[in-house]
């Protein structure tokens, strides 16, 4: 066996008397694309915290390839190859879409490689008609789309996406699919989202995390068919 | 943003300011000239918090503490050195020392930036009750006599570098604090438009997402801090070009206070706010103080509480919407491509 992309040991966190995430197991292979779901308050998003250091874990680890990285600072885990990008967007609203970019290339690249990346990048997600704007001034899922651009920007081995078709259009819900698809021919991807549509189109594998712990783990399919899943799923329209 | 747009209006109009600085003495009288003098000399320290503040993000109440400390250290070292020279350099280098330590401690220790305020305004009453209380023959560093609250009196000015018998004489001083102000002001400017400048704006802006792309934001800005220290120690040293006396109310609130007067009423985010605040409000104090029926601080006050209700941004963005609201197509068409060859 290789050593796995990612790898979740007991991983358990409490804030006072509640346990939002654990003893979670979980294994990402290299270039895997894995789905997250579960109701809210499941642990999903803390779950993402806690692989990118903005929570230190009760107990338990993490280990990217190979290396613990259990206890690290958000900067140190991203320099290791990791991105995300978070449930509410996290853009530096002052600065232009092509500037928000620029900043995100130039940590690894020479003023002038960043530049030439952000431009591929604007082009590649569609944004070069609002190059110029300032973030704060866009609308929510073109905020997204930003932060989307900041992450693949980075560069990272490993990106966690918090509900990124959150806002979106249906035909913006779409081209995200394809986009995601799209980067997985060389990145690995952990993807939360709530869409079940949005998941049929791209999941191969699922996770489902509730109240903390892992309720199931399998092939789309076989989960969107699974009856606990349904339970905890009650009312939000699994069954289409 | 509009950071690298206008850095040649900044190069033009600072060599329009440096010919007026340097044709200043021949127009104007001895008076007026030391008045600009201490005015240049604040205007400098307006900017060491303009640049932490309105660029790095970080509130800090007590930038006198730079200030005091440069100008002490300068003055000890004028002393003893009988040299301005060596002592200017001292009066960068202990403000940073002292910038890197307090700064290390403050943000590597996660203290928020409303307790960053306090912690430096606290600080700088240390220094003010620490140097106030060395009176004595006891407290003396080298030659130098500390005075306690009475100050060190007589500090050797500035003289020309490598001849210490040569003193600069107050018209020079003035033109050697003019240029200094303008060589700070545009030094920052290349600074925001480093690489460095736009990832302190970016952790302005939003610090976890410059830690989620890899930028330490502790790093950046302990730095920025640091920087901010140096500068202002810097203008303790001009400022004691100009008073050649220096006594422990330089640590006192009412400095701390006013610095920060001058950088909202400049306008936070701009480094040409802080500059036009500063020597507003020190000119208006001044000619305020030249007539007894009104209270200096009673108006400074008004002023400042107008300024929050009615031009909160600051004179210089509230300036520079309503120019950019007047030519919106032009600005557009700036090309960005040769602004970051610029950078």
């Amino acid at each position: 066996m290789t050593t796995p992309l990612l790898q979740t040991s007991n991983l358990t966190i409490r804030f006072g008397g509640v346990t939002a995430v654990n003893a979670v197991d979980f294994t990402l292979r290299e270039s895997e694309l894995r789905c997250l779901i579960g109701p809210n308050g499941a642990g999903k998003s803390t779950f993402f915290k806690l692989l990118t250091g903005q929570l230190r874990p009760s107990e338990g680890h993490v280990h990217l390839r190979g290396t613990d990285i259990s206890g690290s600072l958000p900067h140190e885990i991203a320099r290791k190859g990791v991105g995300i990008k978070t449930q509410v967007p996290n853009v530096f609203n002052a600065l232009t879409v092509e500037e928000n970019l620029w900043i995100a290339a130039r940590h690894k690249h020479t003023p002038a490689y960043a530049t030439d990346l952000a431009e591929a990048i604007l082009t590649q997600l569609r944004l070069t008609g609002i190059a110029k704007r300032e973030v704060g001034q866009l609308a929510h899922g073109q905020r997204q789309w930003v932060e989307i651009g900041t992450v693949l920007a980075g560069e990272p081995d490993l990106i966690l996406l918090d509900e990124p078709a959150a806002g979106m259009t249906h035909d913006e819900v779409e081209r995200t699919a394809e986009l995601i698809l799209e980067i997985n021919r060389k990145r690995a991807l952990i993807v939360v989202e709530h869409d079940m549509q949005f998941i049929k189109m791209i999941a191969k594998t699922v996770t489902v995390l509730h109240q903390g712990a892992v309720l199931i783990e399998d092939d789309v399919a076989t989960v969107l068919q699974d009856s606990r899943v349904r339970d905890v799923y009650l009312g939000k329209g699994l069954a289409a | 943003m509009q950071i690298l747009k206008g850095m040649n209006a900044a190069l033009i109009g600072s060599a329009v300011v440096a010919v007026g600085v340097i044709a200043a003495p021949y127009y104007v009288d001895l008076f007026q000239i030391m008045q600009l003098t201490v005015f240049a000399a604040m205007a400098v320290l307006a900017l060491s918090l303009g640049f932490i503040w309105g660029y790095g993000g970080i509130l800090c109440f007590g930038q006198t503490s730079f200030f005091g400390l440069g100008a002490y250290a300068y003055a000890i070292a004028a002393i003893n050195f009988s040299d301005s020279t060596p002592a200017i350099v001292m009066a960068i280098l202990i403000p940073v020392i002292f910038a890197a330590l307090l700064g290390y401690f403050m943000i590597y220790g996660g203290v928020s930036d409303v307790y960053l305020g306090v912690i430096t305004l606290t600080v700088s009453l240390i220094l003010f009750n620490m140097v106030n209380s060395t009176a004595g023959d006891f407290y003396k560093i080298g030659n130098a006599r500390l005075g306690g609250f009475n100050g060190i009196p007589g500090i050797p000015t500035f003289n020309m570098p490598g001849n210490p018998d040569y003193i600069l004489s107050p018209e020079q001083a003035w033109t050697v604090t003019g240029l200094a102000l303008i060589v700070v002001y545009l030094g920052l400017r290349v600074l925001i438009a480093s690489t460095f400048g736009r990832i302190i704006i970016a952790i302005r802006e939003n610090e976890t997402r410059a830690a989620l792309l890899g930028y330490d934001p502790r790093f950046y800005k302990l730095i920025t801090f640091m920087i901010g220290g140096a500068i202002a120690g810097f203008a303790g040293a001009l400022y004691i070009n100009w008073g050649a006396f220096v006594s422990p109310t330089i640590f006192a609130l009412g400095l701390s206070a006013q610095i920060i007067i001058w950088v909202i009423i400049g306008g936070r985010g701009t480094l040409i706010g802080p500059v036009i605040g500063c020597l507003l409000m020190q000119w208006m104090v001044t000619s305020i103080g030249e007539q007894q029926t009104l209270d200096a601080n009673f108006i400074l006050g008004a002023i400042l509480i107008v300024f929050v209700l009615l031009v909160p941004k600051g004179i210089a963005p509230t300036l520079r919407d309503l120019v950019l609201a007047r030519l919106p197509a032009k600005k557009s068409e700036t090309a960005p491509s040769n602004e970051r060859v610029k950078a």
